[in-house]
């Protein structure tokens, strides 16, 4: 099997930019990343690119051939779509072609275009990663199926709107100096508490925002890196997906994701590492509660602990196990098909030392990047590690 | 009502709307809800079981912020077991003393938009 390292990796700012189209985000993205590759853009063998709603938003489908020119590559390229994770399952599937030795150079990315639409055709548009019948029909948003499942862990093991408020301020305060961020500012916990009520016992503050934006990184091979003296130090050496029910109706427990436990278990055994062994992480946190599921679906706390993780300060900045330096999707903003892309990229800078956050994990080596689509019915997991 | 009819979904609402709900069972005992060619869990065939009278609320929410179909309502959602299988709904009415562990019972509901989808009524409200 081929390692595969990380060459180059690039975001634009995750922000409200009505007004730029998809092709452009993702084309600024993808330079941005192509240039701190240092790879010659005709080396690059394939485009694997995540997007979910631009058939609704844009009404532009058949988005892979559209981004490789806007990215100027011509190599074959694919659209995926696994709803909030489309970018994780692109990043997976550019990692599995690099090490199957089909190809050595991958540019993998993703974008997400909504503010040009209204927030209630963005609303239905996000909630077509429910089940149409079951669920989005019968008025589940995806705001309500994360209220669904909050309600659901409060009530098998506790647990407060406090503790959720915790998760929040922690990711607005990583944000502060990430320039890429959508909000780089503090809040309180009394901002979320009182906050509007979105799906009780969620609030406006409890949800990341609606975000435009895009994000792409350049893989290569192990040996396409040392033949063409690329300083790449940082490898993905785990790679692991799970699927769960799409419908929430049809899980045996609304406060596990199995969809997580699945890809962990693979993404671990693939690295040769524990969960012990992780030094920090990206997790999906769409809403609060899902930092929470995350954290426990990666067997870093057993079920119903990580509720009061960050309000006891294991994941803050200082604690034991950062999580989200980044500001996470909560603040650093979630364009939806880029997020599973935009981790890795926040996690190279971190490992790599040129993050605004970097110095809060100065002798870091492992690095977890979880990302979730719908109510956690897909999650990949990737595991990155420093390398010499 | 969208035209074409769906099947399966939309019997299953008629079945509902007739107080004559079902929901489909392997051998094994896997519960789950129709359209289905085989069970979800097994891959084995199904056949069409009563559906219990009542359900118990699992979880439920007011959604503040709906989507286009539901303009002008709050809809309160909830998921409710009925042993066999779960099922997604709106409720209809009692939302002031509606709790987790609440009896409802299935029937059909519709959106502003004009969907049928699948509704509770409290079964201490009948």
């Amino acid at each position: 099997m081929h390692a595969v390292r990380i060459a180059g990796a690039g975001s634009t700012a995750f922000s409200a930019s009505p007004e730029r189209t998809g092709r452009d985000l993702f084309g600024e993205a993808a330079r941005i990343a192509i240039e701190d590759s240092g790879v010659p853009r005709a080396d690059i063998d394939r485009l694997c690119y995540g997007n979910f709603a631009g058939t609704v938003t844009e009404r532009q489908g058949h988005q892979g051939p559209l981004m490789a020119e806007a990215a100027g590559v011509t190599a074959p390229a694919t659209r995926y779509e696994s709803a909030c994770a489309s970018g994780g399952v692109a990043l997976r599937s550019g990692v599995e072609a690099v090490r199957s030795g089909a190809v050595d150079v991958v540019l993998v990315g993703g974008m997400e275009r909504m503010h040009n639409v209204t927030t209630e055709r963005a609303t239905e548009g996000l909630a077509m990663a429910a089940d149409d019948l079951y669920e989005s029909r019968a008025g589940v948003t995806f705001p309500g199926a994360y209220a669904l499942m909050a309600r659901a862990y409060f009530e098998e093991f506790g647990g407060t709107r406090a503790d959720l408020a915790a998760v929040a301020v922690k990711n607005h305060r990583n944000a502060l100096g990430n320039e890429n961020a959508q909000f780089q500012r503090e809040i309180s916990t009394t901002d979320v508490l009182e906050a509007p009520t979105v799906a009780d016992p969620l609030g406006l503050y409890d949800a990341c925002p609606i975000t435009d934006g895009a994000s792409a990184c350049v893989l290569v091979s192990e040996e396409y890196a040392e033949n063409h003296d690329l300083n790449a130090s940082v490898s993905v050496t785990g790679s692991g997906q799970g699927t769960d029910s799409l419908a929430l109706q049809n899980r045996e427990s609304l406060t596990r994701t199995p969809a997580t436990e699945r890809a962990a278990m693979v993404a671990y055994d693939d690295a040769g590492v524990a969960p012990a062994d992780v030094d920090l992480l990206e997790v999906h946190d769409c809403f609060t509660i899902a930092e929470v599921l995350a954290l426990e679906g990666l067997g870093l706390y057993d079920p119903g602990d990580a509720i009061d993780a960050a309000t006891s300060g294991e994941t803050t900045r200082d604690g034991d196990l950062p999580v989200n330096l980044s500001g996470g999707l909560k603040a650093k903003g979630h364009p939806v098909g880029a997020t599973g892309v935009s981790q890795v990229v926040e996690l190279t800078k971190l490992l790599r030392g040129d993050h605004v956050n970097s110095s809060a994990v100065p002798d870091a080596s492992v690095a977890v990047a979880h990302n979730a689509g719908g109510t956690v019915a897909s999650a990949t997991v990737h595991v990155l590690e420093v390398r010499s | 009502m969208r035209e074409p009819r769906e099947e399966g979904y939309d019997d299953l609402l008629d079945a509902l709307e007739s107080d004559t709900g079902y929901y489909l069972s392997c051998p094994a005992g896997h519960g789950s809800l129709p359209p289905r060619q085989v069970c979800p869990r097994c891959g084995d065939e199904l056949s069409e079981e009563t559906l219990p009278a009542t359900g118990a609320v699992v979880t439920f929410t007011e959604v503040a912020v709906p989507t286009p179909a539901f303009a002008g309502k709050t809809p309160v959602v909830l998921i409710a077991d009925f042993g066999p299988v779960r099922l997604t709904g709106e409720l209809l009415d009692g939302s002031d003393i509606l709790e987790v562990g609440s009896e409802v019972v299935p029937t059909v509901a519709s959106s502003p938009g004009g969907d049928r989808h699948v509704g509770f009524r409290l079964a201490s409200e009948r």
